[in-house]
């Protein structure tokens, strides 16, 4: 099937091309942004692709002249809490939906199916309220409770999907060899579904990095913020002066999660595949 | 005379657990009975005044008298805590009726000369049975609190004047209106013409972001896995890295590179002979650009799920076909594209829904703007999510609000369910049952 003669080299070239100008374009806007972060002034019109001069005073900057620190400590608690939470709300829920058969099932998984279709912040007034009414504006905790709750909807059913694929055999075996429920579990189910769980971990953990409407709405004082929240008042005010110092802010955040995502890329797209839409 | 089943079931509908001490089943009776008795005594009289509470929605507004401010009712807080009542009574409602069923269960049993479980069977049973409610029960309860009462609540405000300026607890009282904002939205000529601009740019919007993204996505899976191509791996990496880096920062730096007036890609434009163009400035362009940052970082996701289906295809398929004679074009339409096209179908419908709520994009990407001086509270590139963001958090139009939210819900609700329909978790419990 190689491609041969004059016009099979011809459509080769064009293709190496085409891949090439595609990859400059995907990388080109990261590249520009690790740049600005070297460059010597603060505002975007000052900046040029290739720095004269590389400084590193933006990153410094960061810590000096904002609280970035604390903003990335609040963002890994945060995350790391939500994570804990969901994962074993949303994997008690969807062991149950998928191992056991009982009453209102069903009227379980329809209502979980229709609760997913609601845009998260039409909820808001009425979170906001309630988190109010519970004394935990203005706190982690509360911003903790409010993503591990969004979180169980979508990701119990991605789980129940992945545990009803697992042959229902494994966990009768267990049950015949006299383990109980927390036993099948824990030494059965739960090995059998680390891709699955891990997809959930890491994107219970990465949602809090990117979110940044209910971050928004529910921290208010400055010590509380997020780095979502602290990066975006950078840039988008109007005179867009702290361009650099949003480079070296944007550097530090995306480099670790990307790279965590580098290397949980096989997991994702297998636990999403399999999840989701494997038939 | 064998009707103890009947029997018991009155019992309990009278009050909860007389039933059970009717089938001698003390302990379950008692436990049935304190609950029965703690609704009464605690939380009968919160529910009867929230009950009112929510029909009124308060009747005394705050009140100046020689200069002191005297609190009134805040009709939002009556509302809430209605809705919590509700709920409650919802609860001991579905406790109230296992409570009958359980007796005439039972009752039953004894009809039929059975010996009714003791206390420490009971217990062995719901401990076997109970095992899946007890996990659901965590879950259940963050559900009911974080979801489905903020759900309700939301829904409810449809139907009140629940607005500024002169609609804004404390200050002042909010009424129900039925169904007057549904109608306001579609007769007033402002707010219809807003809705529909939006709408139609959201849906616009909607299906070209994901239509592009997946053939750009399905084209660059098939360019790269096709034979003769060096480097897959290498590719396959450099174009997923949009995908990798947070969103938020992606669109933010987007936001900076489009820059009319100091944004780099203007500047290479200049530096060409070519005239800067308006990215943000102009409706059209602010809209292909939003379409434009959109595939940049949403190409990679389905090109990645591509190349794994691609790859999963089996070997055998294709060197049957070359047997067979078929050439590559052929086996690209009749093998590839359809086996992709298959496995990735239903991502194209759930595609479509998250952009239609790709408030993200929007909002970090353009803020809505340019805006729309003929529009409500709205610019050129809001979709419904953003235009309700603005309508709530930034003008207060909390009644209005409410209803756009109601309308996407149905629109969104009835893509997942489709969409459910048709994934193999939904068809196996039809199996299964």
């Amino acid at each position: 099937m190689s491609a041969k003669g004059f016009k099979g080299r011809f459509v080769r070239v064009f293709i190496y091309i085409l891949l090439t100008l595609t990859a400059i374009t995907s990388i080109y806007p990261i590249i520009w942004i690790i740049m600005s972060s070297f460059n010597p002034g603060t505002a975007l019109y000052s900046t040029t692709l290739i720095p004269k001069k590389f400084t590193l005073a933006h990153y410094t900057e960061l810590f000096v002249k904002k609280q970035f620190g604390l903003w990335y400590m609040n963002t890994l608690k945060i995350a790391f809490f939500t994570m804990l939470l969901s994962v074993i709300l949303v994997v008690a829920t969807a062991y149950a939906l998928s191992q056991f058969r009982f009453k209102g099932r069903r009227f379980g998984l329809m209502t979980m199916l229709v609760l997913q279709a609601f845009p998260g912040f039409m909820t808001m007034i009425a979170v906001y309220l309630l988190l109010l009414q519970l004394n935990l504006l203005d706190t982690h905790l509360g911003l903790i409770l409010v993503y591990s709750g969004g979180a169980i909807p979508g990701g119990a059913w991605l789980v129940k999907g992945y545990f009803d694929g697992i042959p229902r055999s494994l966990p009768e075996a267990a049950k015949i060899d006299g383990a109980g429920n927390m036993t099948i579990f824990l030494k059965v189910m739960m090995p059998l579904s680390m891709p699955i769980l891990t997809f959930i971990a890491l994107s219970n953990f990465i949602a809090p990095w990117m979110d940044f409407i209910l971050a928004r709405l529910v921290l208010r004082s400055a010590d509380k913020k997020t780095l979502a929240i602290g990066l975006y008042e950078m840039v988008t005010g109007r005179m867009n002066t702290e361009f650099t110092m949003f480079a070296a802010g944007a550097v530090m955040v995306a480099i670790p999660i990307t790279i965590l995502f580098m290397f949980l890329q096989k997991y994702i797209i297998q636990g999403l595949t399999e999840g989701a839409s494997k038939s | 005379m064998n009707n103890h089943s009947e029997k018991a079931g009155v019992l309990s509908i009278l009050f909860m657990g007389l039933g059970q001490l009717y089938n001698k089943q003390y302990f379950k009776g008692f436990f049935f009975a304190l609950i029965e008795i703690f609704f009464i005594i605690l939380m009968l009289p919160f529910t009867v005044k929230s009950l009112r509470g929510l029909i009124t929605l308060g009747d005394t507004p705050q009140k100046m008298v020689n200069g002191k401010i005297i609190q009134g009712d805040h009709s939002i807080f009556l509302m809430v805590f209605g809705i919590i009542s509700l709920l409650v009574l919802f609860i001991f409602a579905v406790i109230y009726v296992i409570n009958v069923k359980d007796a005439f269960r039972v009752g039953m049993l004894r009809d039929e000369g059975k010996k009714p479980n003791n206390i420490r069977d009971s217990l062995h049973v719901l401990y076997d049975r109970g095992f899946p409610y007890l996990l659901l029960t965590p879950a259940a309860i963050f559900t009911l609190f974080l979801t489905v009462l903020p759900l309700i609540f939301g829904i409810m405000i449809a139907f009140t004047n629940y607005s500024s300026p002169n609609h804004l607890p404390p200050r002042s009282l909010v009424d129900w209106v039925g169904f007057e904002n549904f109608i306001n939205l579609f007769k007033l000529p402002s707010l219809s013409r807003t809705f529909f601009g939006v709408a139609l740019w959201t849906v616009t919007w909607a299906v070209l972001a994901t239509v592009t993204t997946f053939f750009v996505g399905l084209f660059f899976a098939v360019l790269i896995n096709s034979n003769g191509i060096v480097l897959k791996k290498f590719w396959r990496t450099i174009y997923i890295l949009p995908w990798a880096v947070p969103g938020f920062i992606s669109i933010l730096i987007m936001r900076n590179m489009f820059n009319g007036q100091f944004g780099p890609i203007n500047k290479y434009l200049q530096a060409i002979g070519i005239n800067p163009i308006p990215w943000f400035a102009d409706p059209t362009w602010a809209k292909i650009t939003c379409i434009l940052v959109n595939l940049w970082f949403g190409f990679p996701y389905y090109m990645a799920l591509m190349s794994g289906v691609i790859t999963g295809i089996s070997k055998d398929l294709y060197e049957a076909a070359s047997i067979e004679g078929a050439s590559a074009r052929q086996q690209f339409w009749k093998i590839t594209l359809p086996m992709v096209l298959f496995a990735t179908a239903p991502l194209l419908i759930m595609g479509f829904a998250y952009n239609f709520n790709n408030f993200t994009l929007i909002y970090l990407l353009t803020s809505g703007n340019p805006t729309n001086a003929t529009y409500n509270f709205a610019g050129h590139t809001d979709i419904l999510l953003s235009w309700l963001y603005k309508l709530t958090l930034e003008q207060n139009q909390f009644h209005m609000a409410s209803v756009v939210s109601i309308l996407i819900f149905i629109v969104i609700a009835i893509i997942s369910v489709i969409n459910f329909r048709n994934t193999r978790s939904f068809k196996e419990e039809d199996m299964i049952q």
